[in-house]
């Protein structure tokens, strides 16, 4: 019973953040492209999907940190904080590029998908190919240490 | 610059209904709504078949919005099949390795005060400002645009 109340509350928030990114305009790589272009025709509407985001969000990490369980029981395991590694910032990085070069981040990138558009239906198998990519043992250590 | 207000309101609009997501999806079960991260692990096939669910609300939710009075998800893309190829590839790879992306470091984890999101979104932030610059306003001289 618990198990099929998160399956659904997992349902019900997956359709809220793609209804957020469709209102948004974070689906549409033109748009990402103009609020990143900082040195041409700017466009900065993008900055308030991400204040709107932490004005909701922060008051529930917030509790989230003072409690043990959440409301249907399941236990809150919040993720480290502090530790920077060097994954960190050559992900971000690497991140940040692929971003920059197609206004694409996954989360629109899936939303899309359920339109069909072609783009999406290219882009997506391709964020999952790197994903495993980057779990190839080689590629993981090269990333972890620099090479003596 | 553009200033739109309609456009604005939207955005600050659609980020709260992101926020929303996020708070639900951790005040219920216990998770972080960090996309790449639910995806990457739905994909190795980590035990927990509400990432499943998640994904299948998020990719129905385009059907859902032009019912509900949202605008159609209509995508301009900035290239073709190459440059999306590339830049999914450095997506994935980037996004697996620096554990998140802009909604699991970007509204989570700023959300949550975290110093490793907070440099990982600085970076990754920065990065794509300048891969924007390089792409419009350097590459296109340099070729004699």
């Amino acid at each position: 019973m618990r198990e099929a109340l998160t399956i659904i509350a997992a349902a019900l928030c997956g359709l809220v953040f793609g209804l957020g990114l469709v209102l948004s305009h974070m689906v549409d790589p033109a748009v990402v492209a103009s609020f990143l272009d900082i040195a041409g025709n700017w466009n900065p509407t993008l900055a308030f999907v991400m204040a709107g985001g932490i004005a909701v969000a922060a008051p529930a990490f917030w509790l989230a940190r003072r409690s043990k369980r959440t409301l249907l029981g399941e236990t809150i395991d919040l993720p480290d904080r502090m530790t920077i590694t060097r994954a960190l910032i050559i992900g971000a990085a690497a991140f940040g590029l692929g971003w920059g070069l197609a206004g694409i981040c996954p989360g629109p990138g899936l939303t899309l998908l359920g339109t069909l558009d072609p783009g999406a239906l290219i882009f997506v198998p391709a964020v999952i190919a790197g994903m495993l990519l980057a779990r190839w043992r080689p590629l993981q250590m090269a990333v972890a240490k620099p090479a003596a | 610059m553009i200033i739109d207000t309609d456009m604005i309101r939207q955005a600050a609009l659609g980020g709260a209904l992101i926020g929303l997501s996020a708070a639900g999806l951790l005040l219920l079960n216990g998770r972080i709504a960090g996309i790449s991260g639910i995806l990457s692990n739905a994909v190795r096939g980590t035990p927990g078949l509400w990432r499943f669910a998640f994904l299948i609300g998020l990719i129905g939710a385009p059907l859902l919005a032009p019912l509900i009075g949202f605008p159609p998800a209509v995508a301009h893309h900035q290239g073709g099949p190459v440059l999306l190829v590339i830049a999914g590839l450095l997506v994935g790879f980037g996004t697996q390795t620096g554990s998140g992306c802009t909604s699991g470091h970007g509204i989570c984890g700023l959300s949550n005060l975290s110093r490793r999101s907070a440099v990982a979104t600085a970076i990754f932030m920065a990065v794509a400002v300048i891969t924007v610059f390089v792409m419009r306003h350097v590459a296109p001289s340099l070729l004699g645009g």
